[in-house]
């Protein structure tokens, strides 16, 4: 039935012109378009304390209006996780997992991965949890536990623009170059983010250098 | 006294039953989780990575993915640019394609933040970051990033909505 009604959605907005829709990551993989495990995008930046780095992960992409927004939920069977390598291996040496529950986002780490990989299960004990944030609530529910992790959960706009109809007409060969200005396609869309604050000390940068890439895992 | 020893012998057969309960239950509970989707630099994999291809590249660990996906990703990038020589970064076809083929988002914990502002690059990615005009002038822009001008730029600078400038820094939704 949602399902349903984004396709209905999209097709109405143009989105969906023939060919697979895709842009930052929103429904770039088949085996999970429209599922809560449907990554849209990852961004890792400095916090307002400089001190800190900021970890967010959006899925559920192109939620349009509030029918749609206030209708997704996480999952209890999708696990978000961010993959941190500080070695420069590109094999993570640290993660930061998000499990939702009861109403809850739990946090886990970041903490060393029993192993790493395609498989992964709950590592070590919780650190954080937040309530996740309702759709219209007025303010955003914020978790700072003592350790200084801060934690969000819940729907947001899309951070992600980009005109995506012009370029998939160039990919097309039906436009040879970009309009100005440009349409952002992302424009009044939302998403499901998990937003995790770390101080840096935790993630072991002691070369000043960080691999991160986010993953979602399905129970198995 | 026979009724002390039948209270012990069932003491012993109930904690035995729950040891052996115990540990079948410490095997059910573990739980596991598989890669379902994966990403780092953003459109990356809609890109550069076939249709038929998009769900393997997306659970295949990094250390894997060069490997695997080098020469696919610079094909693909010679027919999206097929004057690709090198780009603003200096780098050739191979080179460029072997960063990009290995899809991880570099951070530095000491430099600013940016995807690329004309000095940092790939030190992580924020909000405001322009990724798809850089991934433009990288992938078309030639070494001085001013061929294909058409090509180089959507048009489209930045968000909809205001970003905060405190957690949780994405904006409400609409």
């Amino acid at each position: 039935m949602k399902r349903k009604q984004i396709f209905l959605s999209l097709a109405a907005t143009g989105l969906i012109t023939g060919g697979l829709l895709f842009a930052a990551d929103h429904i770039d993989s088949p085996a999970v378009t429209n599922q809560t495990t449907d990554i849209t995008d990852v961004y890792v930046f400095r916090g307002q304390d400089p001190n800190n780095l900021v970890f967010v992960a959006n899925t559920q992409g192109l939620l349009m209006g509030s029918a749609a927004t206030s209708a997704a939920r996480f999952d209890e069977n999708t696990l978000i996780e961010f993959n941190i390598d500080n070695n420069n291996d590109n094999v993570e040496d640290l993660v930061i997992q998000g499990i939702y529950a009861n109403g809850k986002m739990k946090i886990y780490g970041p903490v060393k991965p029993a192993e790493t990989g395609t498989r992964s299960r709950l590592q070590g004990n919780s650190t954080a949890e937040v309530a996740v944030t309702a759709y219209g609530a007025a303010s955003p529910t914020i978790t700072t536990t003592t350790s200084g992790l801060k934690v969000f959960a819940g729907p947001r706009d899309d951070p992600f623009f980009f005109d995506l109809t012009q370029f998939k007409k160039i990919i097309a060969g039906q436009a040879t170059s970009f309009n100005n200005p440009g349409t952002d396609a992302f424009a009044g869309t939302n998403v499901l983010s998990l937003v995790v604050e770390v101080p840096k000390s935790m993630l072991g940068a002691s070369s000043g250098k960080l691999n991160v890439w986010l993953e979602t895992k399905k129970k198995s | 006294m026979q009724k002390n020893m039948l209270l012990m012998m069932v003491s012993v057969v109930m904690i035995a039953t729950t040891i052996t309960s115990c540990d079948k239950d410490d095997d059910k509970m573990t739980t596991y989780y598989q890669t379902m989707d994966q990403m780092a630099r953003p459109a990356i994999n809609t890109v550069f990575v076939s249709a038929a291809e998009k769900d393997v590249f997306n659970t295949t660990t990094p250390s894997m993915q060069g490997g695997m996906f080098g020469t696919k990703f610079k094909t693909k990038l010679l027919a999206l640019n097929a004057g690709y020589t090198t780009n603003l970064l200096g780098l050739n076809a191979d080179q460029f394609t072997g960063v990009l083929a290995t899809d991880v988002l570099n951070v530095s914990t000491t430099a600013p933040t940016t995807f690329y502002d004309g000095t940092n690059v790939l030190t992580g990615r924020a909000l405001s970051d322009d990724v798809i005009d850089v991934e433009l002038i990288l992938i078309f822009g030639g070494p001085n990033a001013m061929a294909n001008p058409g090509l180089t730029s959507d048009h489209v600078d930045m968000n909809d909505k205001p970003f905060l400038s405190a957690f949780p820094y994405l904006a409400a939704p609409f």
